[in-house]
């Protein structure tokens, strides 16, 4: 489910500014090194969640500013190049705050523990996030089929010019767009600092595979990067009891065969 | 015709020259890092192929590096004993894993392009590390005797590592021949012109996938002929050498140099060991300023450094002629 926030998040990007973030995985990370922060200073995990994504937010808001917008006119490797280099640069950077150690954080106390259902044990944190990856999902819809934002975004991912024509101010959405992808990434690294161990090596994993759910969902598709993210975590995690040998290989033989079948992705539109 | 391509070719033979006169001015260790500039200059070249001039980003080049390098390497372990044999396999292995790659990479540009051979380069990356039967897993392929070259009959010991550096330079240069040859040709004229606008050149007749296709094998086989060089200069094969920070260099190279210029990958590699000699000696977290340079360069100087300068040139000369 984790992997669907960033992917959500990349995906919207795409769509709306069509611009691949390289750095969204350090984005990713760096929400994640953030909340542990959080938890040093203040032992509550809640205001890591609730104070570092916006953090990151705004940091994501002067990189689109300064650093994105004089390249937009420019081929569009350019563009990756510089999220690229901006990867790069935010990856060390952490290192160079936080030492190359893997951290661990403790999920808050009403989280921690385990439930039994049957004779299986799951950790209370691991339900916790299955339940709130829909509920997050389903107000993401929401925001975009209902709320005057969502249209405004999804009117400029369709025709950018026609949304500048009729008055939507598209830097300014840009922008706001890129610091949201940034605000779901940093919330997806906040939620998944108690999940797995925080190291300077989880945004290089996480970029890879929602990379690949992207690409199988369909750049730039909102449901698209649920199922992809769907098909992904259910792949991996079936595999990694009935096959573990290829099971690393596997995201990658899905990706060439659902690029055989359907070049623009499950969810992708015909052009 | 003749007097365009009679300055470049000039300063080609005088960089030569100063090449095989190198080791001679140079101390060992100097030798030992210009060779691994030439290795590198030939793989940062070999993405160049795709990037510069047919405008294909490849994020997974060192897949095809890697490949090469274990192919090779593998070659050595239960094949023949021999230099040649092992280049050779290096040579074909990237390009056979080029065609079916590329055969499904090519479908797409830009963006998914740089996806679709990043995933690849990760799914060789993978194989490499897992395969621990063949590959020898995340220890690499380190119990391999480097063969004595056999020159007409006179064995040279590749220990050395002046005589190392000189296949290596013979080598490369053969590479870079080669490379000038494919640029300089019509094929090489498509490829630009794919680059500029694939509907145009499918208007002409020319089949863009297939045309793309063929630069993506020339590019795999020669990163996979400096990955079999690369192997025997760390006398080892190991998975980072698929890994996507490794495809991640050649791209820096090639921004660093100029991309699109024929030597700017080479004059990049040089930089780009320069400068990681000078920061790593004050810190280790070099990949911090690498970000930055990579970052100013692509807002400040897209052409690169010797593109810049070669354009500040062109603008002296040109202001003087009139």
């Amino acid at each position: 489910m984790l992997l669907f926030l960033i992917s959500v998040g990349l995906t919207t990007v795409f769509g709306v500014m069509g611009v691949l973030n390289f750095a969204h995985g350090s984005l990713f990370m760096l929400g994640a090194y953030l909340g542990m922060q959080f938890v040093r200073w203040f032992g509550s995990f809640w205001l890591g969640l609730l104070l570092g994504p916006p953090i990151v937010a705004v940091l994501a808001a002067f990189i689109e500013r300064f650093l994105l917008r004089p390249v937009y006119g420019r081929d569009v490797s350019f563009q990756l190049l510089l999220t690229f280099g901006l990867m790069l640069f935010l990856d060390d950077g952490v290192r160079l705050v936080w030492g190359p150690a893997y951290h661990v954080v403790n999920p808050p106390a009403i989280l921690d523990g385990v439930i039994h259902v049957f004779s299986y044990s799951y950790p209370v944190y691991r339900i916790f996030l299955v339940v709130l990856g829909p509920l997050v999902g389903g107000a993401l819809w929401a925001f975009f089929a209902f709320t005057r934002w969502g249209k405004i975004l999804r009117a400029a991912a369709m025709d950018r010019e026609m949304a500048e024509i009729i008055g939507v101010r598209v830097p300014v959405l840009f922008t706001a767009v890129f610091a949201f992808g940034a605000w779901l990434a940093a919330l997806g690294g906040a939620l998944a600092a108690p999940h797995q161990s925080v190291g300077p090596a989880m945004g290089e994993r996480i970029i890879i595979e929602s990379f690949i759910v992207v690409v199988i969902g369909g750049m730039g598709s909102f449901p698209g990067a649920f199922v992809g993210a769907l098909i992904l975590g259910l792949l991996n995690s079936f595999a990694t009891t009935l096959m573990p040998d290829v099971q690393m290989a596997l995201p990658y033989i899905l990706l060439a065969f659902v690029l055989l079948t359907r070049p623009r992705g499950l969810f992708g539109e015909e052009t | 015709m003749r007097n365009i391509l009679r300055g470049p070719s000039i300063a080609g033979l005088v960089v030569v020259a100063a090449l095989v006169a190198a080791p001679w001015a140079l101390s060992m260790y100097g030798v030992i890092v210009l060779t691994e500039i030439l290795i590198m200059s030939l793989f940062a070249m070999s993405f160049n192929l795709l990037f510069g001039y047919t405008g294909l980003l490849s994020f997974g080049q060192a897949g095809f590096f890697g490949a090469g390098a274990y192919c090779a390497v593998l070659t050595l372990i239960h094949g023949p004993s021999s230099l040649w044999a092992a280049l050779g396999a290096g040579f074909l292995g990237g390009a056979l894993l080029a065609v079916p790659i590329g055969w499904l990479s090519v479908r797409r540009d830009e963006i998914y392009f740089a996806i679709l051979t990043l995933g690849f380069g990760m799914m060789l990356f993978t194989v490499a590390h897992n395969w621990r039967s063949v590959t020898g897993g995340s220890d690499g392929l380190g119990n391999f005797t480097l063969p004595e070259l056999n020159l007409f009959g006179w064995t040279v010991s590749l220990f050395n590592p002046r005589y190392f550096y000189f296949l290596v330079l013979f080598i490369v240069v053969a590479g870079v021949l080669f490379l000038l040859r494919v640029v300089h040709s019509p094929f090489g004229l498509l490829l630009k012109g794919t680059r500029e606008n694939g509907n145009r050149v499918s208007f002409v007749g020319a089949n863009v996938r297939s045309v793309r296709l063929f630069a993506f094998v020339i590019a795999g086989a020669l990163a996979g002929l400096a990955g079999a060089l690369f192997a025997f200069y760390n006398r080892i094969a190991s998975p980072e050498m698929l890994h996507w920070a490794f495809s991640g260099k050649a791209v820096l190279m090639t921004i660093l140099g100029g991309a699109g210029v024929f030597l700017g990958p080479a004059v990049g590699a040089a930089i780009f060991f320069v400068l990681e000699h000078f920061i790593t000696a004050y810190t280790t977290n070099w990949m911090i300023f690498l970000g930055l340079i990579l970052v100013v360069l692509v807002l400040l100087f897209p052409k690169g450094v010797l593109g810049s300068v070669l354009s500040f040139l062109a603008r002296v000369r040109k202001g003087r002629e009139p």
